[in-house]
């Protein structure tokens, strides 16, 4: 590239401004009263880059470009407007199989490029096209499939066949046979490169199709780390630093996330990837058989409206349950009702509640509770001991004494929310299924324990309707 | 050899400051933190115009720009979608302010 000397500079002046303003924008991301501003700051960075970058000396065709950013800008203002707040973590996996592929076709160019003799094959670029491509493409057909699972389009179950693994495994032994065979090849070749694309996509189809829905927040993490490791690759082949220093931001940031969600799920990530959990376990489904011998004390609306009114204080614990039945306002009401009646209402937020990490408390924030009212695990749990009732909408294992106590349990040494620790606890529940790990509770066998079964939305509605009928006492 | 050399300092060095920011952010925020950090990812975006903008045959510019539409929708996608949810939480409660 023959440049006067000053032209790099004036490009990558404006890339090293982009990646500070990146930085500064995921600094800002640490309060919910700064974190506005940081996201503005990102989408000015991202203009700034994009400015830079059609100025640049080599860019000769601007009709198309301009035509994919409007159209790109137009199908992504629309996105963002239109979609649901429970619809999030779809929307997150679309995006991250949109940036994933978008690295893949910007690498694969370059591999194009070579074969026609327009740009030299060092073996390292190659390697970086090669990287870039596979998990480029991976991350692409992977969202995909993950997309289509979260919106119920194919079954969230985890499929499994026989031989799942060797298939796997001989699929990915054959993508590194064919990267480093083009990697050391004298000459380029287009169509082993082709096949090697292909073999990337099915890969990702391959390794998520076999990974159970509740299992979804744990692979967006990661796929949101992939898509950063695409761009960072891209950024290699293209030797772009903002790419590269940007890639590595968001592949940390998805694999923090991963971690976070694997230790709270009390699983590895080779397990959540490779172990087909929840192969055997419903979806939902009708009551499964009860425990003979053992009996829960069922409660009436009527009842736990009571109980709830005349408390204290009450933690409330939603679950995935609460978000799939779309009952955040419902209880945004229950809390408003209970404390016009002066009773305490917290939230207690497992890091797993929801359908991603986080998720629940944007459900609640779109429901308007005040974000101070929602409360981490670590600074509640010891508060549970002197609360009156917990009320537990939807959640299960996340509340299962066994992982303190048993540790014959899948779930021992799991983090969970001690609510069993509370003086009285109301469970609103669809039936006596066990939770996603397959496992009996506890808890709802327990002496202090209440059974409120039926919808989570119907529940909580019933429950609004006594708790305000109440409201004279 | 020595650009690439350049550019693992780069990418190691990002990883760290990745990994110490990250750390930071409270659990509340960690859709609006995917989201955002998504939109971020969508600088790949930068380099599909380079792809499209060089002009070295149909088949290139057609890959440019499918690869614009794709990293656009994610840039753009993102970061509305993160402002929507930040505007809520952003929301004081009643009676205040």
């Amino acid at each position: 590239m023959n440049r006067a000397p000053f032209v790099p500079l004036l490009i990558d002046v404006p890339y090293l401004i982009t990646a500070v303003l990146f930085i500064f924008a995921i600094k800002r991301l640490a309060s919910p009263t700064t974190a506005r501003s940081g996201n503005a700051l990102g989408a000015l960075g991202m203009l700034i880059a994009v400015i830079a970058t059609l100025l640049h000396q080599e860019i000769l065709g601007f009709q198309a470009i301009l035509a994919g950013l409007v159209v790109g800008s137009a199908i992504g203002v629309v996105a963002a407007r239109t979609v649901k707040m429970t619809a999030m973590p779809q929307m997150v996996a679309v995006l991250n199989g949109l940036g994933g592929g978008a690295s893949a076709l910007v690498a694969a160019d370059e591999y194009l490029r070579i074969a026609a003799g327009a740009a030299t094959a060092t073996a390292d670029v190659v390697l970086t096209i090669i990287i870039g491509v596979l998990v480029g493409a991976v991350t692409f057909s992977g969202s995909v499939i993950a997309f289509g699972k979260l919106q119920e389009v194919i079954t969230g179950r985890a499929v499994t066949y026989p031989l799942q693994k060797t298939v796997n495994a001989l699929l990915f032994a054959g993508i590194v046979a064919a990267g480093g065979w083009l990697v050391v090849a004298a000459e380029p070749s287009p169509s082993l490169f082709l096949a090697f694309s292909f073999a990337s996509l099915l890969l990702g189809v391959l390794l998520v199709v076999p990974i159970g829905g509740a299992d979804m927040p744990v692979v967006i993490a990661f796929l949101n780390s992939a898509t950063g490791i695409a761009a960072a690759a891209t950024g290699f082949v293209l030797r772009n630093h903002a790419l590269i220093i940007v890639g590595a931001l968001v592949g940390a940031s998805g694999l923090i996330l991963t971690q976070i969600m694997c230790r709270a799920m009390n699983r590895s990530l080779v397990n959540v990837l490779f172990g087909a959990f929840g192969a055997a376990v419903g979806a939902n489904g009708a009551a499964a058989g009860r425990e003979e011998g053992r009996t829960v004390r069922e409660v009436t609306a009527e009842d736990a409206a009571i109980l709830l009114g005349y408390a204290r204080s009450v933690i409330i614990v939603p679950g995935y349950g609460l978000a799939v039945a779309q009952a955040q306002h419902q209880v945004r009401d229950l809390a408003n009702a209970l404390e016009a009646r002066g009773v305490e209402v917290r939230f207690a937020i497992h890091p797993v509640a929801g359908r991603m990490p986080g998720h629940m408390n944007v459900l609640l924030a779109e429901a308007n509770v005040p974000y101070d009212q929602l409360v981490e695990m670590e600074r509640i749990n010891a508060d549970f001991e002197r609360t009156d009732v917990a009320l537990v909408i939807g959640a299960n294992d996340v509340v299962n004494p066994a992982a303190r106590s048993d540790p014959s349990s899948p779930l021992y040494g799991m983090p969970i929310l001690d609510v069993d620790r509370a003086k009285h606890v109301i469970v609103l529940k669809r039936g006596m299924n066990p939770g996603f790990a397959g496992v009996e509770n506890e808890l709802f066998f327990q002496e202090n324990t209440r059974m409120l079964f039926g919808d989570a939305k119907s529940s909580l509605t019933a429950l609004v309707q006594e708790a305000k009928a109440m409201a004279g006492g | 050899m020595e650009g690439l050399l350049m550019a693992i300092y780069i990418f190691v060095l990002a990883v760290f400051v990745g990994f110490e920011l990250i750390t930071k952010i409270p659990q509340i925020l960690h859709t609006p933190l995917m989201s955002g950090t998504n939109a971020i990812s969508g600088i790949t975006l930068i380099g599909a115009i380079v792809v499209a903008g060089r002009l070295e045959g149909p088949l290139s510019t057609t890959f440019g720009v499918v690869a614009i539409v794709l990293a656009t929708v994610n840039a753009v996608g993102g970061f509305l979608v993160t402002d929507r949810m930040l505007r809520m939480f952003q929301r004081r409660p009643e009676g205040e302010s």
